[in-house]
């Protein structure tokens, strides 16, 4: 499993990404540890969430230059199913639908490549029945949602939940949440916050892409980084998102020019 | 020539030994018959099968009125191949014996032994498939009887049309060419006249048929056109699942295929007809492969009968087909559903008809379209609400999925109305599997490939509920092994 002698969890140094012939990282620097909680925040457009979807190997995200290391291995040389395989997970902001495809069946395909990958068998129908079950719980999500299509005819909180209830599935080392508060109301973001909570542990890790500090009130970081135009301008603990709530982006800006 | 194969699908690969049982009996020798076609040798035809002079009438009339036709076949469909030139096809040519076919599965292409793995097919089937001989298992065909037994006793007959030609002649009369006549089409007048053999299936009066009638065709390694008929009657209050499978590939040169299919239900019975498609596509570049042009049609002939269509094509190089039905009783219903995938350079113009007659009769049409590779994938279809069909609904829903830039997919539905109590339903998609949804599933550890048959298959659920538990996983995996290369 987790070869948790091997620090940092996530090395990122100088990244360097492009879409569509436009950069948009210009060089970032971060080091997450297991049991750690990054928050990333910033303006809109300041590539937020291009460093989250980089990081799970979205194709239209063109590497430039850098290194990133996770567990001490050359992430980027990976394909996007080796990186899940390897316990990285992206909740994303726009959860794709899969018309007619099972949720059950979706679900036990991802569990099974990654027991696979891990050298364990595959689930029986029945075990997976009840994992399924357990954690449907765990995260307080309607049962219902396992047993319908993929994301198919979800409403957007509906898609957010799915996505956690994914996460606790998978039992990710490195989850990176992109903006998975955007679209939901109290309620929802309280769920999506419990369920992110209920997950973590000593040796995991969270990364949250957010534009606003709402959900770190459900979700207390140990530290806030702050991306403005493609690199991280200021680090600092929880404190800084609160600030930034206060002052603005504008304040930031102003004070990196 | 194929021979016909008649078991059921509980039927074992023992069973499917037996297959000589079935087969001619001809010396080869004398039945060489030259390419070409002539009335000459639609008599020998006739002949060949001792037939009673009534078919031979019947024949004759159809070649003649396919003579008529100067070789012009129907050119609406957009399809496009070389001119076929008819003259340059064997219409008559006995199986080979055992003694010419492989003798062990040594000596078959192993690329086609390859796909029958892919496809699950135990040995002894395969053996039988690809007509490696099999003397050791020929010789315990009791098993086969079992199953003809049972259903004797509950008073079906099901065998193969030659047979009943010889054994229920007053039945074969009444029905053949009674849905599907042989000035139909340029390919059913063909079939009209050159008929080999095919099914016969009659279900009797409140019979309700115990089990799945299947038929499975054989493809000899050398042959001629392939020209089934097969004919299917549902008396009153009887029901029956009937499964056409062509799980084996073929691989030769381009073949034409002909089949017609006829099936009648009086009241209240049902017929439901399932196919599983795939003939030899022709190669990656186009070369080779079967021309299907297939007419299948069923008449809801009673009141509150139903007949149900529901195909899997992958197969062929070019498929022409439209399972019909027509609505002739009242509260009849029809039903049409379809999943057609064309890779590489394969062309399918299929849909359905659905000609409503009888009053408060009622359609549904639910047509999946999947094109990848440089095909084109053409849905058909034809609603038509007569006059006389008070009360007649339909719904369509025709769906296409493309996989990758140089495919194509088109819908052309034809509605024709003339009573304005009718209620129609159309709808139509027509969408890709995007990068998006692939990386969704790659983000979850699940590889491009099976990303790719997860949401193949998903698009196709609607349609693989239709089919029997058994018959759908393996439309699935043929989808799968149709694929193969393509994704990923």
């Amino acid at each position: 499993m987790v070869n948790q002698a091997i620090s940092p969890l996530l090395q990122i140094v100088d990244l360097c990404v492009s879409v569509e012939d436009q950069q948009i990282l210009k060089g970032v620097n971060l080091t997450v540890n297991a049991g750690e909680v990054h928050a990333i925040m910033g303006p809109n457009g300041s590539g937020k969430s291009t460093l989250a979807n980089s990081l799970a190997g979205r194709p239209e995200y063109s590497v430039v230059s850098g290194e990133v290391l996770y567990r001490g291995e050359d992430l980027l040389a990976l394909e996007p199913e080796d990186r899940a395989r390897r316990g990285l997970f992206l909740a994303f902001q726009y959860p794709m639908e899969l018309p007619g495809v099972r949720a059950w069946q979706f679900l036990k395909a991802a569990v099974d490549a990654k027991r696979q990958h891990n050298g364990e068998e595959e689930m029986s129908a029945r075990e997976f029945d009840q994992f399924l079950k357990d954690k449907v719980s765990q995260v307080d999500i309607d049962p219902e949602l396992s047993r319908r299509n993929v994301n198919e005819g979800f409403s957007g909180g509906e898609k957010k939940r799915n996505e956690i209830l994914q996460m606790a599935m998978l039992e990710p080392d490195l989850a990176l949440l992109d903006e998975t508060d955007s679209g939901l109301d109290i309620d929802a973001l309280r769920i999506v916050s419990e369920g992110v909570n209920k997950l973590r542990n000593p040796s995991n890790a969270v990364v949250l892409v957010t534009h606003y500090q709402r959900i770190l009130n459900y979700i207390t970081p140990d530290f806030v980084h702050v991306l403005v135009d493609g690199r991280i301008v200021r680090s600092g603990g929880a404190d800084l998102a609160h600030e930034l709530e206060e002052k603005g982006y504008d304040w930031i800006r102003e004070m990196v020019s | 020539m194929s021979t016909q194969k008649i078991i059921s699908r509980n039927t074992s690969s023992d069973d499917l030994a037996s297959d000589y049982k079935w087969g001619f009996t001809i010396d080869i020798e004398e039945d060489a018959a030259p390419k070409g076609l002539n009335e000459d040798i639609v008599r020998l035809i006739s002949a060949k099968k001792e037939e009673p002079e009534w078919l031979l009438e019947w024949r004759l009339k159809a070649f003649r009125h396919w003579m008529r036709q100067n070789f012009e076949e129907p050119s609406w469909a957009h399809l496009s191949h070389p001119v076929i030139d008819f003259q340059d096809i064997h219409y008559y040519a006995a199986p080979k014996t055992k003694e010419d076919g492989p003798k062990s599965l040594d000596e078959v292409d192993p690329e086609l032994i390859e796909a029958f793995n892919k496809l699950g097919i135990p040995l002894d089937e395969q053996k039988k498939m690809t007509g490696v001989a099999v003397d050791a298992v020929l010789d315990s065909v009791s098993v086969a009887t079992t199953y003809q037994d049972m259903l004797e006793k509950s008073g079906i007959i099901f065998c193969s049309m030659s047979e009943a030609v010889k054994n229920h002649p007053e039945l074969v009369r009444k029905y053949l060419g009674s849905v599907v006549p042989y000035t139909d089409n340029f390919y059913a007048s063909l079939n009209s006249a050159v008929f080999s053999d095919g099914s016969f299936a009659y279900i009797p009066k409140g019979v309700r048929c115990p089990i799945e009638l299947m038929t499975y065709f054989r493809i000899n390694a050398e042959e001629s056109g392939q020209f089934e008929r097969t004919l299917i009657v549902a008396e009153e209050a009887s029901y029956v699942s009937y499964l056409e499978g062509c799980t084996a590939p073929m691989r030769k040169s381009t073949q034409l295929h002909a089949a017609v299919v006829e099936l009648i239900a009086l009241d209240d019975a049902e017929i439901k007809y399932s196919t599983l498609q795939n003939w030899f596509p022709g190669d990656k570049e186009g070369v080779g492969g079967v021309y299907n042009f297939v007419t299948k049609r069923g008449k809801a002939a009673g009141r509150n009968s139903k007949i149900s269509w529901t195909q899997v094509e992958t197969g062929s190089a070019i498929t022409w087909k439209y399972p019909s039905v027509v609505l002739q009783g009242d509260n009849s219903v029809g039903e049409f559903y379809s999943v057609a995938l064309v890779n590489n350079y394969q062309q399918a113009d299929t849909g359905t008809k659905m000609i409503h007659i009888g009053k408060n009769t009622k359609s549904t049409i639910v047509a999946k379209g999947i094109s990848a590779g440089k095909a084109e994938n053409t849905y058909r279809g034809l609603v038509k609400i007569n006059a006389s069909a008070n009360g007649a609904k339909n719904f369509t829903q025709c769906d296409s999925l493309l996989i990758g830039d140089q495919c194509g997919a088109h819908t052309v539905p034809y509605i024709e109305v003339k009573n304005p109590t009718a209620q129609m339903e159309h709808e139509a998609t027509t969408s890709k599997v995007s990068d998006d949804q692939l990386f969704y599933c790659q983000q979850r550890g699940i590889g491009v490939e099976d990303a790719h048959y997860m949401i193949i298959n998903g698009f196709c659920r609607g349609i693989f509920q239709e089919l029997p538990f058994e018959f759908a996983m393996e439309a699935s995996q043929l989808l799968k092994v149709s694929l193969e290369g393509t994704v990923g």
